[in-house]
Parts: C-alpha cells; sequence; structure tokens
C-alpha cells in the first residue's frame, strides 16, 4: 500500500547491516544483548535500555509569545544518532537548538522545562554557556565558514579551552580534517581561506570545526540541505563513523537520509513530540496515524 | 516566424496592448528622467572640479608644501595649515573612531532593539544632522572658555564630535550585515560574546568598519565652522595642539574672503588640496569595499 514507504525501510535496513560491526562494538561495551534484538523486535525496549545522553523534560519554547514547543519529553540515546523529523515549522530545529542553549543568543526566545544532560539540567541559570557548547557541538544548515584559514578554522574553537603546542594543534587540525574526510581534499590548502573551498568542502569543515574540540553531542541542524547528493553522501558517511564516539542529533527533511543515517527517530508536529521510537520501527510499522501519514508523503 | 508571433498574440486574448503600452511609455519616462537627473548632478560637479583645477593647480607649486603661510605680498605656502589640519584631524580620528566603533559594536552586538539601544540610536541620528557650527560653538563653551585659548585639542575635540555619529552609525550597519548564522557558528564552538565579536564579527566586517572611519575622515577634513571656533589659526607653526593651530578650512576661508591675490591663490591651492585627499579617501575605500566583497 505505502510504495513511498518501502524505500527508506529497505535504505534503512541495508544501512543497518552495513554499520552492524560499528555499532554492534559500541552496544556490547553498555551491555546489550544482540543488535539483531534491538533493530528487529524489541525496539521500545532497545530505546528505554540505553544509556541516556540527553533527558528533556516537560520542555516548553517561547519565541516572545508563541509557544514553539508543547512539552516535550524524550531521551536521547547516548552514542547514537536520533534523527528528528517533520514538516517546516514543526519545531525540530528549536528543540536542538535548547540542546546547546544557541537561542539565548536572541532576546525574546526562552525554554521552560527541564534537559538534563550527564544529570545536570542545563537549562539552571548557573549553567555555563559557554562550557556547554564545548561540550554540546553545532553544524547549521548553512556552511559558516570564518574568514580565516582552513587551518585557523578549525583551531580557533580549539585554543578557547585547550592549551596545545604548535605541533599538538597541527594533529588535531589534521585528525578533525580527517574525521570530516577533508584532509585529503585541503591538505595543501591549510592556509588558504576557507571561504574559498566549495559548499559542500565547507559544510565539512564546520564539522571538522565543530568535531576538534572534541564535544561529546554533535547537533546537526539540516546539515546536508544546501549540499548535493555526493556531498551529502560524504557527510552521512562520516556520520556513520562519527557515531562510535558521539551523540548524534540530525534534523532533516529527507525521509530517505532519516531512514540511512539514523538508529532512532522523533516526528514532530505543530510544537509536539507525537513519536519516537526505533527509526526501524518508525518506517515500517509506526503507532500514530500522523506519523506515517508524513512518512509515506501524504502529509501538508 | 512573424506569423506564429501574430497568432500567439490573438490567442492570448488577455493581454491588453495599450495597458502595456502605457507601461513602457512610463518606462522610458523615468529612465530618462533618472538619466537626466544624474547627468545634471554630475554636470554641477565637473565644473566645480574644473574651476578648482583651473584655479588652483598653477599654485600648487613645492613652496606650497614646505613654507608657512605668508603675510600679504610675501612668498609662503600652507606647510604649518596641512600640517596643522593632519594633526587636528588625526586627533578627531583617535578619540572618535574607537568610541565610535565601541558604540557602534554595543548597538549592534549587545543593545539591539533595547530601550537604551533605541534611544542611543534615536540621539546619535539626531548628532549626525546637527549643523556643525553648534558643535563648534559647544565646544567652545565647554573647551576653549574654560582654558581660556583657543587651542588644536579643541578643534580635535570637535571634529570627534562630527566623526562619532557617522563611525557608530557605519559600524553598527556593518555589523549588522554580518550573518548571524555566523555568530552562532562561534558561540556553538563555546566561545565567549566578546571573543565572537572580536575575532569573527569583526573579522567579517573590518573593511566595511574601516570605510565608515575613512568616510568620517573625509567629511572632516574639509569642516571649516567648528574650527573656527575651536583651533582658530596660526600664521606661524604651532609648538603643539594645546594652542592655536593653523588649519586648511579656516586658512582658505581667511585668504579667500582677504582682497590680497596671493592670498586668494593660496587659498586656491589650498582647495585643491582637500579636494584630492578627499577623492583619494572615496577611492581609497571603494577599492577597500570591493576587497571586502571579494574576501
Amino acid at each position: 500500500m505505502n510504495e513511498k514507504g518501502q524505500t527508506p525501510r529497505e535504505t534503512g535496513q541495508l544501512n543497518i547491516d552495513t554499520n552492524q560491526t560499528e555499532k554492534a562494538e559500541n552496544l556490547l561495551t553498555h551491555g546489550f544483548r544482540d543488535i539483531k534484538d534491538l533493530k528487529t523486535k524489541g525496539k521500545k525496549a532497545g530505546l528505554h535500555d540505553l544509556p541516556v545522553k540527553i533527558e528533556v523534560k516537560d520542555l516548553d519554547f517561547y519565541y516572545g509569545n508563541f509557544k514553539a514547543l508543547h512539552s516535550i519529553t524524550m531521551n536521547i540515546p547516548e552514542k547514537h544518532v536520533t534523527a528528528m523529523i517533520g514538516p517546516s515549522g514543526c519545531g525540530k530545529s528549536t528543540l536542538i537548538r535548547c540542546f546547546n542553549r544557541i537561542y539565548e543568543l536572541y532576546p525574546g526566545q526562552r525554554a521552560d522545562g527541564e534537559i538534563g544532560l550527564d544529570g545536570r539540567n542545563i537549562l539552571s541559570s548557573n549553567e555555563d554557556l559557554n562550557l556547554l557548547r564545548s561540550q554540546v557541538g553545532m553544524v547549521f544548515q548553512k556552511p559558516t565558514p570564518f574568514a580565516m584559514s582552513v587551518y585557523d578554522n578549525i583551531a580557533f574553537g580549539v585554543r578557547l579551552y585547550e592549551n596545545l603546542s604548535r605541533g599538538e594543534m597541527d594533529e588535531r587540525v589534521e585528525w578533525a580534517l580527517r574525521k570530516a574526510a577533508l584532509f585529503d581534499e585541503v591538505k595543501d590548502k591549510l592556509r588558504q581561506t576557507g571561504t574559498a573551498l566549495s559548499g559542500g568542502q565547507q559544510q565539512r569543515l564546520c564539522i571538522a570545526r565543530a568535531i576538534a574540540v572534541k564535544p561529546e553531542v554533535v547537533l546537526l541542524d539540516e546539515p546536508c540541505s544546501a549540499l548535493d547528493p555526493r556531498s551529502t553522501a560524504k557527510v552521512e558517511d562520516l556520520i556513520n563513523e562519527l557515531v562510535a564516539d558521539y551523540t548524534i542529533v540530525i534534523v532533516t527533511h529527507n525521509m530517505q537520509q532519516a531512514a540511512r543515517v539514523s538508529d532512532f527517530t522523533a516526528f514532530m508536529y505543530l510544537g509536539k513530540l507525537i513519536e519516537f521510537d526505533s527509526t526501524d520501527r518508525m518506517f515500517t510499522n509506526p503507532r500514530e496515524k500522523d506519523t506515517e501519514d508524513y512518512i509515506t508523503g501524504r502529509f501538508g | 516566424m512573424k506569423n506564429s508571433r501574430n497568432s500567439i498574440n490573438r490567442i492570448r486574448s488577455n493581454i491588453n496592448m495599450n495597458l502595456y503600452r502605457r507601461r513602457r511609455l512610463a518606462n522610458l519616462v523615468i529612465l530618462a528622467g533618472s538619466m537626466l537627473t544624474t547627468i545634471f548632478g554630475l554636470f554641477w560637479l565637473c565644473w566645480l572640479l574644473i574651476t578648482l583645477f583651473g584655479h588652483g593647480f598653477q599654485h600648487l607649486a613645492l613652496s606650497v608644501f614646505t613654507q608657512p603661510t605668508p603675510p600679504p605680498g610675501e612668498s609662503g605656502g600652507l606647510a604649518n595649515a596641512i600640517v596643522g589640519s593632519i594633526l587636528i584631524t588625526g586627533a578627531g580620528i583617535a578619540v572618535g573612531a574607537p568610541v565610535g566603533v565601541l558604540a557602534g559594536t554595543f548597538l549592534s552586538e549587545f543593545a539591539m532593539d533595547s530601550p537604551v539601544a533605541t534611544s542611543v540610536r534615536f540621539i546619535n541620528d539626531v548628532l549626525l544632522s546637527a549643523p556643525s557650527i553648534i558643535l563648534g560653538v559647544f565646544i567652545y563653551s565647554v573647551v576653549v572658555v574654560p582654558m581660556g585659548h583657543f587651542s588644536g585639542w579643541a578643534g580635535a575635540l570637535a571634529l570627534a564630535l562630527i566623526a562619532l555619529p557617522i563611525i557608530v552609525r557605519t559600524t553598527e550597519d556593518m555589523l549588522k550585515l554580518v550573518p548571524n548564522t555566523m555568530r552562532e557558528a562561534a558561540c556553538a564552538l563555546g566561545a565567549p560574546r566578546w571573543k565572537v565579536t572580536v575575532a569573527i564579527v569583526y573579522r567579517a566586517a573590518r573593511s566595511g568598519i574601516l570605510t565608515g572611519i575613512l568616510l568620517a575622515i573625509a567629511r572632516i577634513t574639509g569642516e571649516t565652522a567648528p574650527l573656527l571656533f575651536t583651533a582658530l589659526n596660526n600664521q606661524f607653526w604651532s609648538r603643539g595642539l594645546n594652542e592655536p593651530v593653523a588649519n586648511l578650512p579656516v586658512v582658505i576661508f581667511q585668504f579667500a574672503m582677504s582682497p590680497y591675490e596671493d592670498w586668494q591663490n593660496l587659498a586656491w591651492a589650498g582647495a585643491l588640496l582637500i579636494t584630492v585627499s578627499v577623492l583619494v579617501l572615496n577611492i581609497l575605500v571603494r577599492t577597500l569595499l570591493r576587497g571586502g566583497a571579494r574576501g
């Protein structure tokens, strides 16, 4: 009945298989039974059994008087990819912008509720925003290279919190660029300005920059929406690579992308969290009618 | 070819040719009008430049740059006035630029739409359009009168007051051109707000901010009225900015109004000098902006 729904499911399955080894290792360290159990039947149990990295509880968000998020409660599992899907304006970007409190740059935006990160409430006024953001990195929709060299783009964030020698910094920059699958393309251009790179390279530079500071969580806000398919594939490979070390939350408008890269998927609509479950289940047998309609493309 | 076009027009009965012709006519009239007004503006500018060069260029001898202003009937130059102008302008910008850039930064990066920002912005706009003679009189009453004498410092302060609102305005405008995504990206790395401003936002807007400062310099190099009340003039070399200082605008004012022909000639040379330096500053601004847009 839902031909459109078949494709992402199949791709999703395929992807899970190819990444099995990486993730299995990861899962085993946290004491899970068997990856197949998690992926094919006990999804609900799986989600609840995983160690939680970000614990959202009764979160409301306001743009001035407009209430954009309504009492969101969800547990984002550690060292997995969680995808946020939903129609434009449903609040998925707003939600992840709460995880590093980047919304605080704008007066009039505020969040009520609790967001637990490693057991502390990051919405409390005691939270040091700069330290929080060094722990929770973010990559944005549009590539935002700084007007400085490729090298300095990456070193900028590292220098804020670490006192590295020249050699150590060189190593860190190379490490981050390799992680972002960019090193081979830019190794001769490290002194050139980052704005001269192509769009796809710029976005990978931004990802390299975000991971160079060694955060624990990486938030990706539609990281591929401005990229061509080939660059998108590179970024997706990268996500699969990074999940071994980082908790990743990705906002995407692309169903196939959510199916390909994520372990868990949250569907949001009109500022509410409608359903949150394993990606497999969400794309094959969602509990909610709205979720199914959206995923199969029958939704406005 | 022609046939097919006609047939298209026949099919598209919704097109009213009269309306279309009227639009084309309106377009033509507006286009011609704007071209004529451009030519009108350029005409006066060219005439002004031709007159200036015609009268001033022949008197632009080396002595203009080496000798101080002479008494009537003797040979001399404008050296003391040129140096005085550079010193007063430099001191004025040295005061006005840091304050202006910081205030512009405050407005754009920190105060944003708060009531404080709104009122500062309003006052700045008032200052921006205040007649310069009023600023001169103001400095006269708060600096010159208490000190008991005219001085280069007072002149520099008056010029700083004129440069300040220009720099505040351009700095704020240029910083606002830096996309918010850039600030978010830097903040998301854990950079504190001041670091984001200095290392990322300033860097992205630096050619724009520099442009604002250069435009302010161009504006104050020709200001006469505020200097009449403050720096006054000096026929000789000054020992410092703590006494009346010769400067080009006031010298031009004094010499051009005089009955002596050699003074008048020097005034023409001075006027040409100021115009050329403003021209050079503006060209510098355009080059900078173009370079900034590329980077």
